[in-house]
Formats: C-alpha cells, structure tokens, sequence
C-alpha cells in the first residue's frame, strides 16, 4: 500500500495510523445531518475489509445516497472520521481529499466525450498525460467487454454498455475504493441479471475493494462478502451477514439451498427490524 | 444525393414562389415601383453588380464586427454570470430586463456615440446580437448536469479542471443557439445602423433607391440583404456542426 489519503478531525496522526493494515474504508463515529433536520446518522461505525465485496441494504429515504457522498467527500460529516486505503500519492487530489472509485445510479457518462476519453477522465484528472491514459483505457476494454466502443459517444450505446463504461470509469479513477450506487437499478431485469454476472466476473479478477447499495436484495447476497442492513433512523449501527457462499459465483448461485437460507435470514433481520422500529415500509 | 433528397422540396418550393412573383406581376399589371418583376430585380442586380458588390462586402463586413464583438461579450458576461453569485443575481436580470428596451429606438445614442462611420453600425449590430449570446450561453452554464461535476469532483477535479471539462462543453450546444440566432439577426442590425446615417451599406442602398421610388433596385438590395443573413445563419450552422461533431443523437 502506497500511502493513505485519510481525512482525520484533531492532530494530524502518521499517514497510516487511521487504518488498520487490513480495512479498505474506515468509517469512526460518523454523524452527519442537514441543515435543521433529525441526523441521517449518529456516531456511524463502519469497516469493510480490504479486496472485499460489502453490500448496504436498507429502504429508500435512509439516506444511502448521503452516505456515499460523504464517503466520497461531496459532503463534510457533522464529526466522525473517514479513511480509504490504496489511494497512492501520486493520484491524491491537491485539495487533499479522498480520491474513490464512484459509480453514481445514472451513469452520468458525458455525452461530449467518446468511450474511450469517458472512462479516461479520471486518469486525465490525476495528471496523467492523455495519451498514457488512451492507453490504460483500450487496454481494459476488451475485458470489459467493450471491445471496439472507444470511438463510440454514449449516446449510441446500450443501458448495460453504458453502466459498463461508467464502472470502467470509477475503477480507473484511482483508489482502491469503489463506492457502487444502485447501478443497475435503471436497467431491465434480463440486463440487470448478465450485469451482475459480469460485475461478478470483473471484481474476481481485480479484487477492488467495493461498497455497494442496493435494495435488490437478490443482488446484495449474489455479490457480496457481507451484507449490511441498514437497522434504524438515524442509522446507528449497521448489522452484518456473512455471505458465506463459495466463489466463483454466477446467476446459477441463487438457486443453491445455501442462498435460499441466507436470503431467508436476510428478510427476517429486515422484517424484525421494519416491525421493530415501525419506519421502514 | 442524400442532401439533394433532403433540399430537394425547399428548392422546388423558392423556384415556384419565384415563378408566381414574376407571372402575378405581369398577369395582374403591377406597377414596378409597389413590385417589380423579379427578372427585372436580377437585371438591376446584374447592371449594378460591382456597386452592389462594393456594399453588400462594407455591411457584411460590419455584421460580422459586431458577431464577433458580441459573442466576446457576450461569453465573457456568462462566464461572469456564472463564476460569480452577485453576477447572477444582478447582471442577469438586467441583461434580461435591458430586452424591454426598444433597440431601434436605442440606436440613434449608437450614432451619437459612435459617429457616422463604422462604429455606430458595429455598436448597433452588437445592441442586436449581444442578448441571444449572453443568455444562451448563461443558460447553458448554469444547467449544466450537476451529477456529472459532482462526480469529477469525487474524482479529484479542481476549479478550473470543473469549468474546462464540464462547463464550457456543457453549454457549447446552448452557445451555439444564441450564435446562430444571432448570426440570423446581425444583417438586420447593420442594416439599421446604415439607415441611421452612412456613406455606404446595403442599407444605404437600399433606402436610396426607396427614395428615388426605383423599386428593382430596392428589392435587389433586400434580396441581397436577406441572401447574406441566411449565409451568415448557414455558416453559424457549419460551425456548429465542426465543434459539436456526433455528439448529439
């Protein structure tokens, strides 16, 4: 690991003291409301592992969204410290702040810029020349299954494609950190499905640390190491579940008795907590 | 061939209208000096040609001054509008208030100001051309896809990296709608500004020829006028075309 781009509240603590050697994101007491409302989160504890792929599952309105933009420094918390892993120095922004893969809901992909200088932004942000960055880009395309889209705009390519070029975007924009905003919530249920399996198939061979939303929670338990669930409002605390699921996974997974089982455990741990606390529909 | 296909109706369409001015002249006897004929018109053109040649090169020539006097102004006050939140809330509203005044009115101050020679018509056609360009332009910063400027913050993106790889191609497409707007409306400005008071123009041309009630020579001189606007538009329009590329659908 190259270095930590943290940002801390007090002293300026040794670049790798808010992390422990093994957490990709560290979140420490994170409170965070807007102006003259109830918190969205109250002293928020948060890790997830490095090279590990965690879920977040909750009901619209928790404030999931505000929770990325935090993470990704669109936001300043109320207290509470974030840390990402993995950005090395020479990506770090002159503003000091966190450099995160960010993968918004829309794809967001500008539709001035072709493929291939789309999915370069982030490198071309980073200083590297246009040329270097051109390079990195075609040379992930294939994998990606975007062979031969470079010099395509994104408005002569499919939803799924799209989303395709966006995770390319977020993956090449430094950090070991990718944040995963209910990205195929847009798309058709048959995209939806080759979608995941293509996230599924990309992660296993990169092993990027990711945070995901969703409210899938098919998707959440298909994907990820661990799940979880969002528990009240504000949201305190969140409750994990180990997926233990053997990798690799494909769509066949979620017929396995072992999904069924946790899918089931899942419901129940959303249902006792929709009854429990009467705020979650 | 394509093109052609595409062109073909409107061709067809001015030949037909053309047809009709010069039968209806000749049919129903009208005299040529509330409508000449329109071969008579080309004649005048013809006989004329290196006068009106002379002219139509001095007003274009004044059109095209004061485009591009207002698309500098005009961008450098939407820049301002847009870096700055009291721009916004007290330049703009003016510029858009300033629209209430009367412009024909207002271009005898040009003359005024600016003297009989050049400069008055450049200022009018600047008076014309400024409010399609600024605001356009304006427009297009401010609705820029705030999504996609969040997201190349994330990415590590500064103030200026926000405005050179977001905004400016953010509001190229808007620009370009006041830019051929005005690229439409500039002839009819420098014309104005000839009117006014000038030595030479299209404009002078034109009104000259009113006044010695020599109506070939006066519709020669509007055909001209309005030949040169749609240029000037279809320029605007290649342009366009040149910068955006396939970007749009």
């Amino acid at each position: 690991m190259a270095g930590v781009n943290g940002q801390q509240v007090g002293v300026a603590p040794p670049r790798e003291a808010g992390i422990s050697g093994s957490a990709g994101l560290c979140v420490q007491g994170l409170t965070y409301r807007f102006d003259g409302e109830e918190p969205l989160f109250e002293g928020l504890n948060l890790e997830v592992p490095k090279g590990q792929f965690v879920s977040i599952v909750a009901a619209s309105g928790m404030g999931k969204t505000t929770l990325f933009r935090l993470l990704a420094g669109l936001l300043q918390p109320e207290s509470g410290t974030i840390t990402a892993a993995g950005t090395g120095p020479e990506q770090q922004a002159p503003s000091g702040r966190r450099i995160i893969g960010y993968m918004p809901q829309r794809d967001c992909l500008m539709p001035w810029r072709t493929v291939l200088d789309n999915a370069a932004i982030g490198l071309e942000l980073a200083g590297v020349s246009k040329r270097e960055a051109r390079r990195r880009v075609l040379e992930l395309l294939p994998e990606l299954g975007l062979a031969g889209t470079e010099a395509k705009y994104p408005h002569e390519l499919s939803g799924g494609m799209r989303q395709r070029v966006s995770f390319l975007r977020s993956l090449l924009a430094g950090g070991e950190l990718l944040l995963l905003d209910e990205p195929f919530s847009a798309l058709d249920a048959m995209t939806r499905v080759s979608m995941q399996q293509w996230l599924l198939q990309v992660w296993e061979k990169h092993r990027k640390t990711i945070l995901f939303i969703t409210h899938d929670i098919d998707e959440a338990l298909l994907l990820s190491d661990q799940v979880l669930v969002a528990a009240s409002r504000p949201i305190t605390k969140l409750e994990p579940l180990d997926v233990v699921l053997p990798r690799p996974r494909t769509y066949e997974t979620t017929l396995d008795e072992r999904f069924v089982h946790l899918k089931r455990q899942l419901l129940r741990q959303l249902g006792r907590i929709s009854s429990g606390e009467g705020g979650v529909s | 061939m394509k093109m052609l296909k595409e062109k073909l109706p409107i061709l067809l369409f001015i030949l037909l209208l053309a047809a009709c001015w010069e039968l209806g002249t000749l049919v129903f006897d009208i005299p040529p000096y509330i409508i000449p004929r329109l071969s008579d018109v080309f004649a005048a053109i013809g006989h004329h040609a290196a006068l009106l040649g002379k002219h139509f090169a001095l007003t274009l020539w004044e059109a095209l001054l004061g485009l591009a006097f207002s698309v500098l102004f005009g961008v450098l006050s939407a820049i301002w509008i847009e870096s700055s939140s009291l721009a916004r809330k007290t330049i703009y509203p003016l510029i858009v208030a300033s629209q209430t005044i009367p412009i024909i009115a207002l271009s005898p101050i040009m003359v005024m100001w600016f003297g009989y020679e050049m400069g008055s018509k450049v200022a009018v056609v600047i008076l014309f051309t400024f409010f399609p360009i600024a605001v356009n332009t304006a427009d297009g910063f401010r609705t820029a896809d705030r999504e996609i400027g969040e997201l190349l913050r994330s990415m590590g993106a500064g103030k200026v990296q926000l405005f050179l790889k977001w905004k400016i191609p953010s509001a190229l497409p808007s620009f370009f709608t006041g830019f051929k707007m005005a690229a439409a409306i500039s002839v009819g400005g420098a014309t104005l500004g000839e009117w006014l008071g000038g030595e030479s123009g299209l404009g002078v041309y034109t009104k000259r020829a009113a006044n010695m009630l020599r109506g070939d020579d006066v519709f020669a001189g509007v055909l001209l006028l309005s030949l040169m606007g749609v240029a000037l538009f279809v320029a605007a329009q290649f342009i366009e075309r040149l910068v955006l590329g396939r970007r749009q659908a």
